[in-house]
């Protein structure tokens, strides 16, 4: 009854709010006022119904809270469907075999003769799906959070820019080097913000980005200006001349390699020592270094790792555009890929790649909806971080497996 | 049992001074703890106690004072002013007094923490998972799940640490600081917030831990049944400066020490 009234209330008040907008019109040609009543009554049975069903909706997951936090054991009781994925280990391979055999005949399922559109579209969704990963060891894993990630993708695009059109350097060998680069900018701006935490480390980071991007557009000898840099030359294939469509597909290739490579070298750096280092720090900085952690040296390696796929895949984004500009790397699309992290589930693989996918992908084939994107996007944020502050998939904890014959003696066959 | 001149020196603290801007929080301290001591720092609150332990551990860089560690077959040491992670590499490990565990992080991960410092497996060894690495992390995790056992953890250990009880924390806490091999344990408040019954099996896992680990442990602490059952020797600060120090029966004689906690007299 009280959610009845309390919405009841929501959707007088919004009624009265909206009064000026919804409801008076000036007729400018009769000269007169319009008083449209039905927009009201429309405002106010909207509202009452979100308010109620906003009510609804807090409720049960205070419900589901308190149910869980009397449980002793949360976590045994209910696995989600990634756990009992990731506890199967036969299922998780079939399902993970099936998924690659899917992305490999994929640009040949979407593409025919002249049309590859939708190779284009994931090619440009696989290039953030990487970034997400990059910085999901920096802000996921050991919590550094950063603002300016998109400065590394900057550096990365940059440097195969200049280094091929100058030099004619191919595009592999400057692959690795646009990520070296990377991972040497991060270093560089890892040093002077190893005291930094939080709120000022944001800051900072997110000066370096403004930085960057003001050197790109000012300094136009070197790096084209605001014109950017055209005619960049696509990967090439031992020398072989490819159609539109085959480059489209021989560049989809190339970053599903690079996002399986990234996928592969996260997860064996998250568990291993380096993975566990950069976690405890983000969990405790003062507990980590008592406990004989070297602070400097792991947030530089994760700074300089987050940045390294940034740089890598900054190579294949120039390549695959043929052209940059200082336009691509706007603070939007660092806060872009920092939604992909939050909205994935910090420190998660398997969530930030679904979430970035989702975030790439869906504005693409919403053209339709393009004037209501950002709204729909600045909805989805609010409600997530609202409804499922942990991210679309928890990173789940990981069992040791400790020697068994020990283990069933010690707690007799648990 | 006095401290003895022929058993082997780790710890020497002398006139360690800590000012916060003009607050002295500790006054000209010393202290030293030899092999196999259990020795105690009781004071009333706010006496300058957790200072004096985060200025030994390197959290703080003392005002000025000399604090000397003397590893056991190593050549001595002046750690004022060296990181914390350094000092806990040369053998010397704490726990803290508002619990400070990784919560987001399992029992048995926490305390592989404390291996970090003792494996050597780099970036390039962690992504390429080369025999040694896996042997490595092998033995972190025998080794860390063999603490656990022995402070009776080994049960929860795939647990998030949050999902502890608060005794069970500490006891955790005690374990990943014995995952950095010390020689030396400091132990800030060990059993505060457990109940007797906690607080009983704490004076008995300490004192096994330095049987066992051979190692010696300075320890903060109110409930001052544990400390005179546990400790060999005592040291009494108040208002930041050290007012006595000896063994358990001269210090719960010394007229200083029953003032400075029964408050009998206003000072003057």
């Amino acid at each position: 009854m009280t959610h009845v009234k309390r919405s009841l209330g929501i959707a007088l008040w919004f009624m009265f709010l909206t009064l000026p907008l919804m409801v008076v019109r000036v007729n400018t040609v009769s000269r007169e006022i319009e008083w449209r009543w039905h927009n009201m009554a429309l405002v106010g049975i909207c509202a009452f119904a979100i308010a109620w069903f906003w009510q609804f909706s807090i409720e049960r997951r205070m419900s589901k809270l308190a149910q869980v936090s009397n449980d002793k054991h949360p976590e045994l009781k209910k696995p989600t469907w990634t756990q009992r994925l990731a506890a199967d280990p036969v299922l998780s391979r079939r399902v993970l075999i099936a998924v690659g055999a899917l992305a490999m005949v994929f640009p040949w399922l979407v593409s025919t003769g002249q049309n590859f559109y939708h190779v284009n579209v994931m090619v440009s969704a696989l290039i953030f799906v990487v970034l997400g990963l990059g910085l999901n060891i920096t802000v996921g894993l050991a919590g550094l959070l950063d603002l300016g990630y998109i400065a590394f993708f900057a550096v990365g695009a940059y440097t195969y820019a200049l280094l091929a059109k100058t030099f004619g350097m191919g595009f592999w060998t400057c692959l690795p080097l646009g990520g070296l680069m990377g991972a040497l900018f991060g270093v560089v701006l890892g040093f002077p913000i190893l005291r930094l935490r939080g709120d000022y480390l944001a800051i900072v980071t997110l000066g370096f980005a403004s930085i960057t991007k003001i050197v790109l557009e000012n300094w136009d000898t070197v790096f084209g200006g605001a014109a950017g840099i055209a005619n960049i030359p696509r990967p090439d294939f031992f020398g072989v001349e490819l159609t539109g469509r085959e480059k489209a597909v021989y560049t989809y290739y190339i970053v599903l390699g690079l996002v399986a490579l990234a996928v592969l070298v996260t997860t064996r750096l998250k568990n291993s020592r380096i993975g566990r280092a950069w976690m405890a720090l983000r969990e405790d900085e003062i507990a980590c270094v008592a406990m004989g952690v070297d602070m400097a040296r792991t947030k530089l390696s994760a700074y300089a790792l987050g940045a390294f796929w940034a740089g890598l895949v900054g190579v294949v984004f120039a390549a695959h555009n043929n052209f940059i500009n200082p336009d691509s790397f706007t603070f939007m699309d660092s806060a872009m890929i920092l939604a992909m992290v939050v909205l994935g589930g910090m420190g998660s693989i398997l969530g930030v790649i679904i979430a970035a996918l989702a975030l790439k992908l869906m504005p693409e084939y919403l053209r339709a909806f393009a004037e209501y994107r950002m709204l729909v996007f600045g909805a989805v944020m609010v409600l997530m971080m609202i409804f499922r502050p942990q991210g679309l998939i928890n990173d789940m904890r990981r069992k040791y497996e400790y020697d068994t014959a020990e283990r069933e003696d010690d707690d007799g066959g648990k | 049992m006095a401290a003895n001149d022929e058993r082997k020196k780790l710890l020497e603290v002398s006139g360690l001074t800590m000012d916060f801007g003009g607050l002295r929080a500790v006054d000209n301290v010393g202290l030293d703890i030899y092999e196999g001591e259990i020795v105690a720092l009781i004071g009333p609150n706010g006496a300058g106690k957790t200072t004096f332990f985060n200025c030994v551990t390197g959290i703080y860089e003392p005002t000025r004072g000399d604090v000397k560690m003397l590893p056991p077959g190593r050549p001595a040491r002046r750690i004022n002013g060296m990181k914390p992670n350094r000092i806990t590499e040369l053998g010397m490990a704490r726990t803290f007094q508002n619990i400070r565990l990784f919560p987001a992080m399992t029992v048995l991960e926490n305390v592989m923490i404390g291996r970090h410092c003792r494996t050597s497996t780099s970036i390039v060894d962690a992504i390429f998972g080369g025999r040694k690495a896996a042997a490595e992390e092998r033995e972190s995790i025998d080794k860390s799940y063999q603490l656990l056992k022995k402070v009776g953890l080994a049960e929860v250990a795939d647990e998030f640490s949050r999902n502890l009880s608060y005794g069970a924390q500490r006891r955790l806490e005690i374990a990943r600081a014995l995952a950095t091999d010390p020689f030396l344990l400091l132990l800030d408040e060990p059993a505060a917030g457990m109940n007797p019954q906690e607080t009983h099996e704490l004076d008995a896992l300490i004192t096994r831990i330095r049987a066992e680990e051979k190692v010696a442990i300075l320890l903060i602490e109110h409930d001052m049944k544990l400390v005179m059952n546990i400790s060999d020797r005592i040291y009494v600060m108040e208002y930041g400066k050290e007012i006595a120090q000896g063994t358990p029966q001269q210090i719960k004689e010394n007229p200083k020490v029953i003032e400075a906690y029964l408050g009998e007299e206003a000072h003057a």
